[in-house]
């Protein structure tokens, strides 16, 4: 209902100090961030930092090396985290509540302390090569760490939550009846699954998806701990521009090309949810 | 098309018996209504039949075929609910499409299917709509169509009716029993209102506490019922003793009102219901209510009459 615009401009008093610490405290830093890109040593306007991304194969590596982690920890993501939201749905109330807090759990404690603990876990000298060596598995361990895959895997693990909750939210809200009735009309079981509880769980699938292959493109501690260095993503990059051989222009560029990539990413997902929204 | 057979079903969760030693015979074609307060176990009885769950003791047969372990896919039955459960990705003519689908009809075949359907339902013309464009009414129709497209032997109506407005379930009703009447599909409908039961069904199974009270046509059901719950939960119910010490029944319209000799009573109230009026009556300790079509002068708050009934109207009940 259309206010009095007197009325309306009462309200716009109320969320100014929020307005202001907005765009003082969140919005310039990032434009500021954006037009450092722009900016020359010598001062003036400049493209050369943009130039020099892709004149350096070094960068468009880092970015093409981002996508690349980023996208199979998310698979991963799916992969587990997809059957559990399944699983945890067919439990008991009592048993949903322990499956979802166990979930949680992790969340409280710091992602530095569960990112250590994967070298307790995945080390030469860990629960798991130790297993697999007295099984007679393996002869020698397995480098779990300091590559890719311990990258992988411990993304996959700080994510995983992330995907399962409004996943598992979502398949709470599937009524039983919907299956029951396509049983009762003869559809076998995975004829269900195929064509009427997964295409309901579709969207939050894909929201739940696209929200962590974005958070995985930003991890910094992670592939910085169990990739030993030997992994570098853009975050691991922008360390190194800004800490180590302070180069602010640069990092800006990469930043802004990651925004942009990012950004990009998100187009294309609302333009395919809204087509198969119609 | 064919008939349904329960022997002596039971189902126990835990302590409790949702259905207790029930039998009920439906013969090819027929339309029985299991009518029962909630918690009855009157769903459960039709999930069972469904196949949506296992009895804990006891056969169930359709066709002569036992199918008491058969999965619902084998069962060849039309369901129907209250929440309507239609597939909301799904458009109105997928929706119904969707049983013929599974069983590899070829694309001619359901698409004629799927419109003779909806034509009997009246919803042509909303074949593209999605269940969420279409009133409560038309989802309850669509789900209907589903139910009946692939010809099933035998169809179950769970409270189709239950969430719609009164007017629009009078109407679904007619049509209802009407379309039941042209398939000749053997029907079980489970419902809490017996006005409901009353209307479409050839028979009435009523329930309680997982047990069987009465199974009768509605008329019998209604004037002769079986015990004082039957008598009670199928409309209202005036019970008197009788000079043996039995109770009794007298349904409310089987009551006269009239100046002298019979007994004498004083109008309490006079609800006004449009065809009828009701009274409620007091005659020293007991209340009596009786119901009188609404035509000339109506007995007015006050007013001493003289309540009469046939004998034959009269109905031991315990």
């Amino acid at each position: 209902m259309a206010k009095p615009i007197a009325e309306r401009r009462q309200g716009v008093g109320f969320i100014t100090p929020l307005l202001v610490l907005m765009l003082a405290a969140f919005n310039l830093p990032i434009l500021y961030m954006l037009t450092l890109g722009f900016w020359s040593k010598e001062g003036g306007f400049t493209f050369e930092h943009y130039a020099q991304l892709l004149d350096t194969p070094i960068y468009l590596r880092v970015l093409a090396n981002t996508m690349r982690v980023s996208l199979v920890a998310t698979l991963v993501n799916v992969a587990i985290g997809y059957p559990l939201a399944y699983w945890m749905r067919g439990l008991s109330p009592r048993a949903q509540f322990i499956a979802v807090s166990l979930v949680i759990v992790p969340f409280w404690i710091s992602i530095l302390v569960r990112t250590y603990a994967w070298i307790v876990v995945l080390g030469n000298n860990g629960m798991v090569n130790r297993l697999l060596l007295w099984s007679g598995m393996v002869d020698t361990p397995v480098s779990f760490l300091y590559n890719e895959l311990g990258v992988m895997i411990g993304m996959a693990n700080v994510l995983l939550p992330f995907l399962v909750l409004p996943l598992f939210a979502a398949m709470l809200r599937i009524d039983d009846r919907l299956m029951q009735a396509a049983a009762s009309m003869g559809a076998p079981n995975h004829t269900i699954f195929l064509k009427v509880f997964l295409p309901l769980t579709l969207p939050a699938l894909a929201a739940g998806t696209l929200l962590v292959f974005i958070l995985c493109l930003g991890f910094y501690v992670t592939p910085a701990i169990l990739g030993g260095g030997k992994v570098t993503m853009i975050s691991n990059l922008l360390d190194i521009l800004i800490n180590q051989i302070p180069r602010w222009e640069q990092a800006s560029a990469v930043s802004t090309l990651l925004l942009i990539v990012t950004l990009a990413i998100f187009a294309g997902y609302r333009a395919l949810d809204r087509k198969v929204g119609t | 098309m064919t008939d349904i057979r329960l022997e002596a079903i039971s189902k126990h969760y835990g302590a409790v018996r949702a259905a207790d030693s029930v039998d009920l015979a439906v013969a090819q074609g027929e339309f029985v209504t299991i009518l029962g307060p909630s918690g009855s176990g009157k769903t459960t009885l039709l999930s069972l039949i469904a196949g949506l769950s296992q009895p804990s003791a006891g056969r169930i047969l359709i066709g002569g075929r036992d199918v008491t372990a058969s999965p619902p896919q084998q069962r060849n039955v039309g369901l129907v609910f209250q929440s309507y459960a239609l597939f909301p990705h799904m458009s109105v003519f997928d929706n119904v499409a969707f049983p013929l689908r599974v069983r590899n009809t070829t694309a001619d075949v359901v698409g004629d299917r799927v419109m003779a359907a909806l034509e009997l339902v009246q919803l042509h013309g909303m074949a593209q709509r999605r269940p969420a464009q279409l009133s409560g009414g038309q989802q309850q129709r669509v789900a209907l169509a589903r139910a009946f497209v692939f010809e099933p032997d035998i169809l179950l109506l769970d409270e189709p009716l239950g969430a719609l407005d009164r007017k629009l379930r009078e109407e679904l009703q007619v049509e209802l029993k009407q379309l039941q009447r042209r398939l000749g599909v053997t029907t079980i409908l489970v419902t809490h209102d017996q006005e409901e039961a009353l209307s479409l069904s050839d028979r009435v199974m009523v329930l309680d506490g997982g047990q069987v009270q009465q199974i009768a046509a509605p008329q019998e059901a209604y004037l002769r019922p079986a015990n004082r719950f039957v008598a009670d939960f199928l409309g209202i119910a005036n019970f008197i003793a009788l000079p043996d010490g039995r109770e009794a029944v007298v349904r409310p319209e089987r009551i006269r009102l009239e100046a002298s000799g019979g007994r004498d009573a004083i109008v309490a109230e006079a609800v006004y219901l449009g065809q009828i009026i009701r009274y409620h009556l007091t005659a020293g300790e007991d209340k009596f209510v009786a119901a009188a079509p609404f035509v000339g002068r109506p007995h007015a708050i006050g007013d001493h009459v003289s309540l009469t009934w046939d004998a034959a109207d009269v109905w031991p009940v315990a």
